[in-house]
């Protein structure tokens, strides 16, 4: 390994010493990768032509108003519905670059596994998923998604069932297949070179929206905010704004159903420090360091765990984590659906929940800016919010 | 300074070198499938003749384990077994078998939620010899190996078959008690065959003095105990065999510890 994979404390690589080779050949592989002009510009082709980036940065209309102007990073409008794409591409290029021939990845909402089928099938890769047996009963559209673009969608029946499980499974096929199969794992969690490559694939959005804040506002946002389960679409966005320390920057996590009801995703908030999936992090735990089950609505912040560099921005302070319930993203998905005719994904709303909770507190004083990470679309969230809101939605209408 | 816990396993290797013997070390987990029944199951391993004894702690999330050990770990926690529960076991078993080497298997988040120094002193207090972090490599060693000596725990490290000099010099730098020779990539589990691609490295890690290589992953017949003996291994581990007897005998704890017993039994006779 050329370096040691920390943040601060947390970080490093974690894994059985038989999948040790294939963390040092990704580690050299990407950092040779990137400073090869050829990859750099087929990535680049693929984000712009195949993905659609830049995406837009959009001020709502109609939420916020003068005094809370809300601009959403429409990476909802991506290629595949979510931020996912971007670094998957990166990474899909990378296994044929090491000359993989098939890629495996775990997923929870199924967003990842869907960018990764994708990929799959644009670069002939055989590509299996791993997703919590749980998980495919409620995203079933995703599944379908998954194997109409070809790929095997294998459901982890251990544990919960959740995002955790398939983690676990995804490692042990690794262990064995290493050779000829890439694991692209979705998300800055993992052992090292994971949550570095990961962010460094993701930054794009972040320096995107950068510059197009700068040019609509003429400053910088009072507040960057974004979701984080694992972490990718929040440092994705934040990355570049670390050494804007004027700018605070937000991490919303899975509030589930209170902070205090432990039935949750509020890892660091609620967690403490341990090793989870190769590396040293944060993670919900019991007394005798027992990973515990995570809940939320949203399947890709169902996670008891995050990634390392959050671990470390919390410890530093830098992130402010805060969290927002399965009630509150639920009235915000409704909210930006009927103001906006933005239909987000559940992980995204949680991220705007936090938003609407400023909007609705700041009635005075000088205008606030906040950049609201849209990581994902809501499609895949329609038959959960039908049994979620349906009642409701009738009564209403 | 020689502490008393590397006396065990150097003994143990000793004793058996001397009749000419391979060692046969079999592996269960701890609280499996209750505290027990996995008391009995301990000293059917010694009945059956095992040389030393590998031993884990249950783990919500076992990475390295394939599906027969995940199972058992989850049996074992469903059970309501507790780290200090499983402890408690290695401690009977100590003084009922003052002379048999424990080896633990544990996962790092267990040792660094004890704290690493407390981990490493509850296990000496147990009696255990030797400790094996399943998903610590060599690369991130230091620190536990450090901690689990001065405890006067020796750390085992694996290697595997495709490790490279980097990694096999600090192995021989840090390790203790004996080398994980891991038989071929994957995940702990029972195969048919042990494809054993090891061979060429005991010579390189008899050169750099590690301690000496016992081959586990895939170890389910005796005839791959044979084999791994023949390629140069000081002996074999074997896991998932082990537990799948454990696992299909839920509910007959007399079955299971007659079948243990009875392949401890086998699988020792090869290593002669």
């Amino acid at each position: 390994m050329r370096t040691d994979g920390r943040f601060g404390e947390f970080g490093g690589a974690f894994v059985p010493e038989i999948l040790f080779p294939a963390l040092e050949e990704l580690e050299a592989a990407f950092l040779e990768a990137r400073e090869d002009p050829a990859f750099t510009a087929e990535l680049e082709g693929l984000l712009a032509d195949y993905a659609g980036r830049p995406t837009p940065l959009y001020r709502c209309r109609n939420l916020g108003g003068d005094l809370v102007r809300i601009y959403l990073k429409r990476e909802d409008l991506l290629h595949g519905g979510a931020h996912k794409t971007n670094q998957v591409l990166g990474q899909a290029l990378l296994a044929l670059r090491m000359g993989k021939r098939r890629i495996i990845a775990e997923t929870g909402a199924g967003q990842h596994g869907v960018a990764t089928a994708m990929v799959g099938a644009l670069l002939g890769l055989e590509t299996r998923i791993y997703m919590g047996a749980c998980d495919v009963e409620r995203q079933r559209s995703n599944v379908f998604r998954m194997e109409l673009l070809g790929a095997e969608v294998v459901p982890v029946e251990a544990g919960s069932g959740t995002l955790k499980a398939a983690i676990n499974e995804a490692l042990r096929d690794w262990s064995e297949s290493y050779p000829d199969t890439h694991y692209l794992l979705g998300t800055v969690a993992g052992p090292h070179p994971f949550p570095y490559m990961v962010r460094e694939l993701q930054r794009v959005i972040g320096r995107e929206a950068r510059a197009q804040i700068l040019a609509a506002e003429g400053r910088l946002p009072h507040q960057a905010i974004a979701c984080v389960g694992g972490g990718s679409n929040a440092l994705g966005l934040f990355t570049d704004f670390v050494l804007d320390e004027a700018v605070e920057l937000v991490g919303v996590e899975a509030a589930g159903r209170g902070l205090d009801s432990g039935e949750h995703g509020a890892t660091l908030q609620r967690g403490r420090p341990g090793v989870l999936h190769g590396s040293r992090t944060v993670l919900l735990q019991d007394d005798d360091g027992q990973v515990a089950e995570s809940h939320s609505i949203s399947a890709g912040l169902d996670y008891p765990g995050v990634g390392p560099e959050h671990a470390h921005l919390a410890a530093t302070g830098r992130v402010r984590y805060v969290g927002a319930t399965d009630d509150e993203a639920l009235a915000a998905f409704r909210e930006l659906t009927r103001k906006e005719g933005i239909l987000p994904a559940f992980e995204s709303s949680h991220a705007l929940a936090h938003a609407l909770r400023i909007a609705r507190d700041h009635v005075s004083g000088e205008p606030l800016v906040l950049l609201v990470n849209l990581s994902g679309r809501g499609d895949k969230d329609l038959e959960a919010a039908r049994e979620l809101l349906g009642d409701e939605q009738r009564s209403a209408g | 300074m020689k502490t008393h816990t590397g006396d065990r396993y150097a003994e143990a290797f000793r004793a058996l070198r001397s009749r000419g013997e391979g060692a046969f070390v079999p592996f269960l987990v701890l609280g499996d499938p209750d505290l027990a029944t996995s008391a009995r199951l301990l000293d059917a391993l010694v009945l059956g003749g095992a040389d030393a004894v590998e031993l884990g702690i249950p783990f919500s999330d076992p990475i390295a384990d394939g599906p027969t050990i995940q199972a058992a770990a989850l049996r074992a926690l469903g059970a309501g077994v507790r780290p200090v529960d499983a402890l408690e076991l290695v401690e009977g078993f100590r003084a009922r078998h003052p002379r048999v080497p424990v080896g633990l298997l544990v996962y790092a988040n267990l040792v660094e939620h004890a704290g690493r120094e407390r981990f490493y002193g509850a296990c000496a207090g147990a009696g255990v010899d030797s400790v094996l972090v399943a998903d610590v490599p060599a690369f991130e060693a230091r620190p536990f190996a450090a901690a689990a000596r001065a405890s006067g725990i020796a750390p085992v490290l694996i290697a595997p078959p495709n490790a490279t000099s980097a990694t096999l010099d600090r192995i021989a730098e840090l390790g203790g008690a004996y080398t994980y020779c891991v038989a071929r990539r994957g995940v702990t589990g029972v195969r048919d065959r042990l494809e054993l691609d090891a061979g060429p490295l005991f010579g390189e890690l008899e050169r750099r003095g590690a301690p000496p290589p016992l081959v586990g992953f895939g170890i389910s017949r005796s005839e791959h105990v044979r084999e791994a003996l023949a390629a140069g291994a000081a002996g074999a581990i074997c896991g998932s065999a082990v537990v799948e007897r454990v696992g299909r005998n839920v509910g007959a704890p007399e079955r299971a510890v007659a079948e243990v017993r009875e392949l401890v039994q086998r699988m020792k006779s090869a290593t002669s």
